[in-house]
């Protein structure tokens, strides 16, 4: 079994974004995991961080107009009529 | 309609047009929503997106693998955005400009504002304040951003993509996504309790 390095609040701050992302190494990822299973208010930073992204997820998430749809089809419509790029 | 005139293309061409237009209608919300970010209006928006699905269909065979479809095109609306940028500008520019440096902008975390105690909460701070926050509170802190870290907030947070992606579609190494990240991020949340203050969102004790 691998023993699991503790790591201090500042350290774990230091990371967490980066952790929330998926963007940590896999030693960094168990330290994360394991201070934030021991130390609650990190925990609850994180679930704070987590929640916001999730809000900006959703935010992010446009609603076409229908008068855009079909300009957007009308422009699959156009690409019949070009010439292919790799055809004799 | 359009199976009319397809009905007249060989039948490779009408493959790859269905299969290019299938996955472009999955991704049109998507799309629509970081243009709108970026361009910040409606019709602005729409044309970027336009654009970039021409383009997309344009330069189709340089993409190689269709698993990376989201990322290839999602890279094109961002070169079209910026390339439309440096259009517009009265003074060319080669490269949008970074923002002056500030640690106070990078350090700022709404989480440590929330538990200040003089502030008086029922229940759990956090949650009361993303509850209170609206959608439109939200896009107008990420609408606010310079440009650059503008756009890191949105292909990480709200598109999800990794920062080696990101790094790929701005053209910079993945240390400047890192820093663009944290200082945009920073920037968004103490935009979010200035304006939650002024709505009066947060009551002092």
């Amino acid at each position: 079994m691998k023993t699991v390095k503790t790591i201090g609040c500042q350290e774990a701050l230091k990371h967490l974004l980066a952790y929330l992302d998926q963007e940590v190494g896999a030693g960094t990822q168990r330290e994360m995991a394991h201070h934030l299973k021991v130390c609650r208010a990190c925990f609850s930073r994180a679930e704070f961080e987590r929640s916001l992204k999730t809000r900006l997820r959703e935010v992010g998430r446009g609603t076409t107009r229908t008068s855009f749809e079909k300009r957007v089809n009308a422009l699959f419509g156009q690409f019949d009529d070009e010439h292919e790029p790799d055809s004799p | 309609m359009f199976a009319e005139a397809a009905r007249e293309l060989p039948l490779k061409q009408v493959d790859e047009r269905h299969v290019f237009e299938a996955t472009v209608i999955g991704l049109l919300d998507q799309l629509f929503g970081a243009a709108l970010r970026l361009a910040k209006n409606r019709e602005d928006a729409e044309d970027l997106v336009a654009e970039t699905v021409t383009k997309a269909w344009a330069s189709r065979h340089s993409l190689k693998d269709q698993d990376k479809f989201r990322a290839w095109i999602f890279r094109i609306l961002t070169n079209t955005f910026m390339s439309d940028r440096r259009k517009q500008a009265v003074r060319p520019q080669t490269a949008i400009v970074e923002p002056h440096r500030s640690d106070e902008e990078e350090a700022f975390s709404l989480f440590e504002q929330l538990h200040q105690p003089f502030l008086l909460w029922w229940g759990n701070p956090e949650k009361q304040f993303l509850n209170n926050l609206l959608a439109k509170d939200l896009e107008l802190a990420v609408d606010a951003l310079p440009e650059s870290f503008r756009m890191a907030v949105i292909l990480s947070d709200m598109e999800g993509f990794s920062y080696q992606e990101i790094s790929r579609m701005l053209n910079v190494p993945v240390g400047t996504v890192r820093s663009r990240l944290a200082r945009g991020r920073g920037l968004l949340q103490k935009a979010l309790w200035e304006h939650a203050k002024d709505a009066g969102l947060i009551h002092g004790r």
